[in-house]
């Protein structure tokens, strides 16, 4: 079974997607922040993150960077979750080594078709 | 809650998204009094970028959420609430007061929008118009205009209104950009074609094409907009022709996209072309690739600048340890299911209670070993039973962080300077009485604002500090919890107290001491203020207040020093399940009082005895006081069966500053009760305030000795 951490600081949004992925097959961590996430991290390896771009402590993006700096998560797919579909943030996340984005709000089954396109 | 339905992304999946409502409804609610606090506390000429960041977070989570499960008019005003906020967080506006204010409103009414799609959608639309162009003007770094009135109930919607002559102001620097709109569910979803004309009749707005083939999907129509005016200028202008909360706009496109040779992503052969590769990426399509390689760098370095919130691992040490944010390893619970908890622990202290009863006849030297299990299933139950009080309690920051909005607002109405500190915010207390507790909180701290704090000039004039100060400060005190609402403001007049009560025709002697005079304040449809304001309402106020709180058990003291300010302190029990009690037996019932309401006992003697009044009354005298006696074998008609009555007892109760004494055969002993409601469970009975088991099972009324003590003085 893959393994998916999915961090969200809305409790809400996390329920969704954990539930969504959960549904559609997959195992799910849950983190509140970038923080957190890679405090996670180190303990286990993922097949796939799905990150919130805007969190308190550390958001997206440096979560991202901060684990492509992590041998294990140099090839890990990463997924980062935006309101902001600007060219800017787009670009921002690919810098940091991000591997897509998906634009919020979203449907879950979109989610799922977007995962299972990297994670198979 | 059809409207909350219709732009919800469901069904594919399989996924239910009600399911996570409450919970979004929740964070919501947390996320807007986050917003209100730091709104409140923000210093408009130092704000630092944690505060901003922090303020942007709370309307950005609340419209990722509302966006997601489909309450498109939250999703509305907190795009507004964002493009602001975000403004401000980087530095490209200045916070100002009117901004502040707006921000205020804006989440009043997205409280109102939440609570009503809670309620279903049945309560009328909130019309959020006026605060999203305030918001908008704000944004554009003009002033709000005048008229930014708070959210009021939609009117009906408008039709056929005027089509606006002009398409909104194009956004400097916006791009065409596409979007999928949808609309509906709609009884007559030709209705949405009207959409169309409005983009044949303005020149500039865009294009407008049909995605569903010109047929609905149970009532929602699904366009395809392409068009450079933002999104917020597109709903306002499609309102006039179909109402705003059936419409919603969304990326158009997946949505989502990979950046090509990045780690884990799906190889070139399986690329969608719509995907929108970026700048240098092989066999990318070629317009849009050269398009994004142009805008690239400068959007790249405005990410750099101000895009990417800056990581910050610490909270500035200004602010508040707020307990909400304290520990994120939480468990919602429904209070329901908390209290069946200690509910069964009640039962649990009973039949301890009972064993331990049962077992102290036998032999302890023959059941030892049973004995010293007991004692164990006695400590192992007192710590359970405190275990899950524990649950039920929650810190007073709750209560507490509801008045520095409220006051802000008094203040600013009444033309008054106040300061409004608080103590102990973290003082815990039973969810109950935190619920109960706020109403009277609250029109204690009103009327310390209204009545006690002067205005600034007078303030000046009277040597203090233009800026009043009111606190509000909790702490534990042995098995209560006080708090205590404080102002330095005039404090009461004795001279003024008296002279209205006597107009009132209440007797008031001038030999009342101090405290006497003070609760006077307490006497029905008393009020000390020569005006009546909309603020403390009409005098209907402190009298109910100390009748709430002596209804929750707890007590009311004033404290005052003309000139000075006043304090007026609430003790209350720390909860209402369990309470210290004394059991007296009068023939061969038991009745428990709180043990908080008991001053002393002692043996009657007939010297101190007096009859007065006929041979009704009678009075004891206690330390050269006459205080009335009750005989509570008469007021509950206790049938002794002919047997005699043994030499009695006199407990000293004392309620509400008054005291007297009641006659009992004997004094049972001191313990722990659960409270047991006897209203819920059977009807209300005079002089009695609820039930409890006794540990052998037998079932004792709970005396209301506040009721007792007012019947003693008619």
């Amino acid at each position: 079974m893959h393994s998916i951490l999915a961090v969200d600081d809305s409790a809400s949004m996390r329920q969704m997607v954990t539930f969504t992925l959960k549904s559609a097959g997959f195992a799910v961590v849950e983190a509140e922040d970038g923080e957190q996430a890679f405090a996670k991290a180190q303990a286990q390896n993922f097949d796939l993150v799905l990150t919130d771009q805007n969190m308190p402590r550390l958001d997206g993006i440096g979560l991202t960077r901060k684990l492509r700096e992590h041998p294990a998560f140099k090839s890990t797919p990463i997924l980062i979750l935006t309101t902001e579909s600007s060219e800017s943030m787009k670009q921002a996340g690919r810098a940091a080594g991000a591997t897509g984005w998906l634009v919020k709000p979203f449907d879950p089954a979109k989610l799922v078709e977007v995962i299972r396109k990297v994670v198979r | 809650m059809a409207d909350t339905h219709l732009d919800s992304p469901k069904a594919d999946a399989g996924i239910d998204l009600t399911q996570f409502y409450q919970v979004f409804f929740e964070e919501a609610g947390e996320n807007l009094d986050r917003l209100e606090q730091l709104l409140l506390a923000i210093d408009l000429v130092t704000a630092d970028d944690e505060v901003l960041n922090s303020i942007f977070r709370c309307a950005h989570s609340v419209k990722g959420g509302a966006a997601t499960f489909g309450f498109g008019d939250v999703a509305q005003l907190t795009h507004q609430m964002e493009t602001l906020l975000d403004k401000l967080r980087r530095h490209e506006l200045e916070p100002t007061a009117a901004m502040v204010d707006v921000l205020l409103q804006a989440g009043d009414a997205l409280r109102a929008q939440l609570l009503r799609h809670q309620g279903g959608g049945a309560a009328p639309a909130c019309d959020t118009e006026d605060l999203q162009s305030a918001l908008r003007s704000l944004a554009d770094g003009q002033p709000a205009p005048a008229s930014a009135r708070p959210a009021q109930p939609a009117t009906p919607q408008a039709v056929a209104s005027p089509v606006p002559a002009a398409a909104p102001a194009r956004a400097p620097g916006n791009e065409a950009r596409g979007l999928e709109l949808r609309v509906g569910p709609l009884e007559q979803p030709e209705q949405a074609e009207s959409l169309a004309d409005l983009f044949k009749e303005i020149a500039d707005l865009g294009s407008f094409e049909p995605l569903d083939g010109g047929q609905d999907a149970d009532g929602v129509r699904r366009f395809k907009v392409v068009t450079t005016s933002s999104d917020a200028d597109l709903l306002e202008l499609f309102s006039f022709h179909v109402a705003p909360d059936k419409l919603s706009l969304m990326p158009l496109g997946p949505g989502y996209g990979f950046h090509e040779g990045a780690p884990g992503a799906p190889e070139s052969t399986e690329a969608e072309p719509e995907f929108g590769f970026f700048e240098g990426a092989p066999g990318a399509p070629g317009a849009a690739s050269v398009a994004s390689a142009a805008s690239a760098p400068v959007a790249a370095a405005a990410g750099e600048a101000g895009g990417v919130a800056p990581v910050t691992p610490q909270r500035s040490a200004a602010a508040k340890p707020s307990a909400a944010a304290a520990d994120a390893s939480t468990l919602r619970v429904s209070v329901e299911k908390v209290d069946q908890l200690i509910n069964l622990v009640g039962e649990l202290v009973i039949t301890q209670a009972m064993l331990a009863q049962t077992s102290s006849k036998l032999d302890a030297a023959v059941f030892q070993q049973m004995a010293a299990g007991l004692a164990d299933l006695q400590r192992n139950t007192r710590d359970l039973q405190e275990s899950v009080m524990s649950i039920r309690m929650i810190p007073m920051s709750v209560v507490f962080n509801r008045f520095p909005r409220m006051l802000r607002d008094l203040a600013a109405k009444l033309a008054k300077k106040v300061e409004f500190v608080t103590q102990g915010d973290s003082t815990e207390l039973d969810k109950g009485l935190v619920e109960k507790i706020t109403d009277p909180l609250t029109h204690l701290v009103r009327n310390s604002c209204d009545h006690g704090i002067e205005l600034p000039a007078e303030r000046l004039a009277r040597g203090k500090s233009e800026t009043g100060t009111i606190t509000l400060a909790a702490s534990h005190q042995g098995g209560s919890i006080v708090i205590e609402v404080r102002d330095d403001g005039k404090g009461l007049s004795r001279r003024k107290l008296l002279d209205k009560a006597r107009e009132k025709g209440i007797d008031a002697p001038e030999t009342l001491s101090d405290s006497e005079v003070w609760s006077l304040i307490f006497a029905p449809g008393f009020s000390t203020a020569e005006v009546v304001t909309d603020v403390s309402g009409r005098g209907v106020g402190m009298d109910v207040v100390k009748r709430n709180i002596t209804g929750l058990g707890g007590t009311v003291e004033i404290e005052s020093c003309e000139g000075f300010g006043m304090s007026v302190k609430v003790r209350l029990p720390l909860t209402l399940a369990i309470m210290d009690s004394m059991s007296v037996g009068i023939a061969r019932e038991t009745y428990i009082l709180p043990l908080s309401s008991v001053v002393q006992s002692f043996s009657q003697s007939e010297q101190q005895m007096m009859t007065i009044g006929g041979s009704q009354g009678q009075v004891v005298r206690v330390r050269d006081e006459y205080l009335p006696v009750i005989d509570l074998e008469q007021v509950f008609e206790v049938p002794r069966n002919g047997a005699l009555a043994p030499p009695s007892i006199l407990v000293v109760v004392e309620s509400g500053g008054m005291r007297m004494a009641l006659r009992v055969d004997e004094l049972l002993g001191q313990q722990q009760v659960v409270v047991k409601n006897l209203e819920a469970n059977y009807c209300k009975v005079d002089f009695v305030s609820g039930a409890t088991i006794l540990g052998d099972g037998r079932v004792a009324l709970i005396l209301d000795v506040d009721s007792l003590v007012r019947r003693s003085r008619h």
